[in-house]
């Protein structure tokens, strides 16, 4: 298919419903206004059903609904609006019920700024939402990329019966690049419908979604079920990441998202003066990839966000040397520059070499 | 055959109406383009320039962003009196002064769409046709703008809601940095059908000369209108 310039919002939506989504419920915020809009404009059209929701809470409960029926349900939002979604979300955990929840964050806390960021990675990957549990969240650096992790995140969402977040920072929802619809997501084995979804029970069998487990010993039974068969299975089958010029590298920078890929320049200008540096872009970040960081010849690892270094402690971990992890960001909607990375890397790695 | 335009077939932007509308579908380049033509038009000009930034409908990449390039072009800039960052659709009662200031060329800048000319119905009894460019601008590698069919019927719907017509269309046809020859090429074509049903001239044709390392001479002659050279002012160099 030849390529289209589309806006990452809009491509988003456009991606969901050639992946099959045909429900979409939402609530209008900056800035992912263009994804409602064009599931508004586009659902009816392929028989699917828009629902502006009363509010962020029950946009996420409909999806719950959606899914339990084993529809591919999708909601989207911005920061507040996700903090709002955070019960939902531990809800649709509990009832193992595929859906795809996008975030498109920007500046906070609060209802902060409707500028980019990427302050909702703890939200995100350690869960606004109570009890133990994980859902994978994938982190796209283009509105390709953006179009490619949609269709995935169903994919993923029905072979493990989980929620799925595509973490964006807002550039990447408001950007205009060039994009292909047409790739093919990786097909994974979708758990039967007729084992668990309401509606497609086999005679003589009623199939429930339950999410009050009031029976504790069954409680724990099913979380330990979840954290050693589902999680383990996701960590070994879904962690991407990407790196870039880190064949010969002695340092690295570790960046996802929009942030990713201005570090990718001030990689290129400090290799051109000598130094070697490279990039480690976690695709997903949870699962998190570890083992790009088994990299020994890395002396030090610089962490790059729009936020106040929220990845850091991931990083810590996943290196294993705690003194080895820099930071630097900029937060609250704020952009760094391809050359604040330029400057921190020579200052911090002591000059180009 | 090409439609000439205000008389002309190939004309300078000094030649264009005192104010110049700036419209197009969303997405289509709108600002990008407004902004490379102000700079053009104060490097051509010996007159004053205004530029409004009127749109309502964008959250990033408005011109407001670029307001302190703008000013330094020796342009007064009119914009947002809320401030860059809001989404609060605010215009200052200055955008009226320029209209009546005829001393000020007038470069206006809407938000994409048949939404983002809503805002000029409150200009309305300000804007006298004799004087007004009603500029679309185009891209074809836009989903909703990729046919003849298409283009004519985002012309008809920004007509419609702004009650002005369209005096000229702009190629802005591209795939940003992967923009070849070509691609600048079948936007041209398309155009001219467009051109040639509604009878308004292609008055400008854009693109990055960076970018489009393959546009010969041969290929700039088949170009209508005047070939105006972009400088991205809205993109980053890493976008």
């Amino acid at each position: 298919m030849a390529k289209v310039i589309m806006k990452g919002n809009e491509a988003i939506a456009k991606a969901a419903i050639l992946a099959g989504c045909r429900y979409f419920m939402g609530y209008p915020i900056t800035p992912q206004n263009e994804v409602p809009e064009y599931f508004s404009r586009e659902l009816p059209l392929v028989g699917g059903t828009f629902v502006q929701a009363e509010s962020e809470v029950a946009a996420i409960n409909m999806v719950y609904g959606a899914g339990a029926a084993g529809a591919r349900a999708m909601t989207s939002s911005s920061s507040p609006g996700i903090a709002l979604k955070q019960e939902g979300i531990g809800y649709c955990v509990k009832g193992e019920i595929p859906c795809v929840v996008v975030s498109m964050m920007r500046g906070g806390p609060g209802l902060g700024t409707i500028q980019p960021s990427q302050s909702d990675y703890l939200q995100a990957t350690r869960g606004g939402s109570n009890g133990d549990y994980h859902i994978p969240v994938l982190a796209p650096g283009s509105v390709q990329e953006a179009v490619d992790f949609v269709k995935e995140s169903f994919e993923i969402a029905e072979c493990y019966r989980t929620p799925v977040m595509v973490l964006c920072d807002g550039l990447i929802g408001q950007m205009m690049e060039p994009v292909e619809l047409d790739h093919e997501p990786t097909k994974r084995e979708k758990v039967d419908l007729s084992t668990w979804a309401l509606g497609h029970s086999p005679k003589g069998k009623t199939n429930t979604i339950i999410n009050l487990d009031i029976d504790a010993p069954n409680c724990e039974r099913e979380n330990f079920r979840f954290f050693e068969e589902k999680y383990p299975a996701i960590e070994k089958n879904e962690v991407r990441w990407e790196e870039f010029m880190m064949e010969d590298a002695e340092y690295a920078f570790v960046s996802y998202g929009t942030t990713a890929r201005i570090i990718k320049n001030a990689v290129k200008a400090l290799r051109a003066e000598g130094m070697k540096i490279g990039l480690v872009r976690p695709q997903t970040l949870w699962p998190f990839p570890q083992k790009p960081f088994e990299n020994k010849k890395i002396k030090k690892w610089i962490v790059g966000e729009m936020n106040m270094g929220q990845m850091v402690p991931d990083v810590q971990l996943a290196c294993g040397k705690k003194e080895d992890v820099l930071f630097y960001g900029r937060t609250g909607g704020m952009i760094p520059t391809p050359e604040e990375y330029i400057d921190f890397a020579k200052k911090e790695l002591g000059g180009a070499k | 055959m090409k439609i000439a335009c205000n008389g002309k077939e190939n004309g300078m932007v000094t030649d264009d109406k005192r104010v110049r509308i700036i419209s197009g579908h969303y997405g289509s380049g709108k600002t990008e383009f407004a902004v490379n033509y102000a700079a053009l038009l104060a490097r051509q000009s010996d007159r004053k320039i205004a530029f409004a930034d009127m749109d309502i409908v964008n959250v990033y990449f408005r011109s407001r962003e670029v307001r302190d390039k703008i000013m330094a072009m020796g342009i007064r800039m009119i914009d947002s009196s809320i401030g860059a960052g809001a989404d609060v659709p605010a215009i200052p009662a200055e955008s009226y002064a320029p209209f009546e200031d005829k001393s000020y060329e007038y470069i206006i800048d809407l938000g994409g769409n048949d939404v983002g000319t809503i805002v000029l119905g409150r200009y309305r009894q300000w804007i006298d046709l004799d004087e007004t460019d009603f500029f679309m601008v185009v891209n074809i590698f836009r989903p909703d703008t990729n046919s003849v069919e298409k283009i004519l019927a985002a012309k008809e719907s920004l007509e419609v809601a702004s009650g002005l017509k369209v005096t000229g269309f702009i190629n802005n046809s591209n795939l940003v940095r992967e923009t070849t020859a070509a691609d600048v090429l079948e936007g041209e074509s398309m155009l001219a059908q467009v051109s040639q049903i509604c009878q308004v001239p292609i008055r400008y044709t854009t693109y990055v000369e960076e970018i489009v390392t393959d546009m010969t001479e041969e290929k700039k002659e088949q170009l209508s209108g005047e070939v105006i050279p972009l400088t991205y002012f809205m993109r980053e160099v890493w976008m």
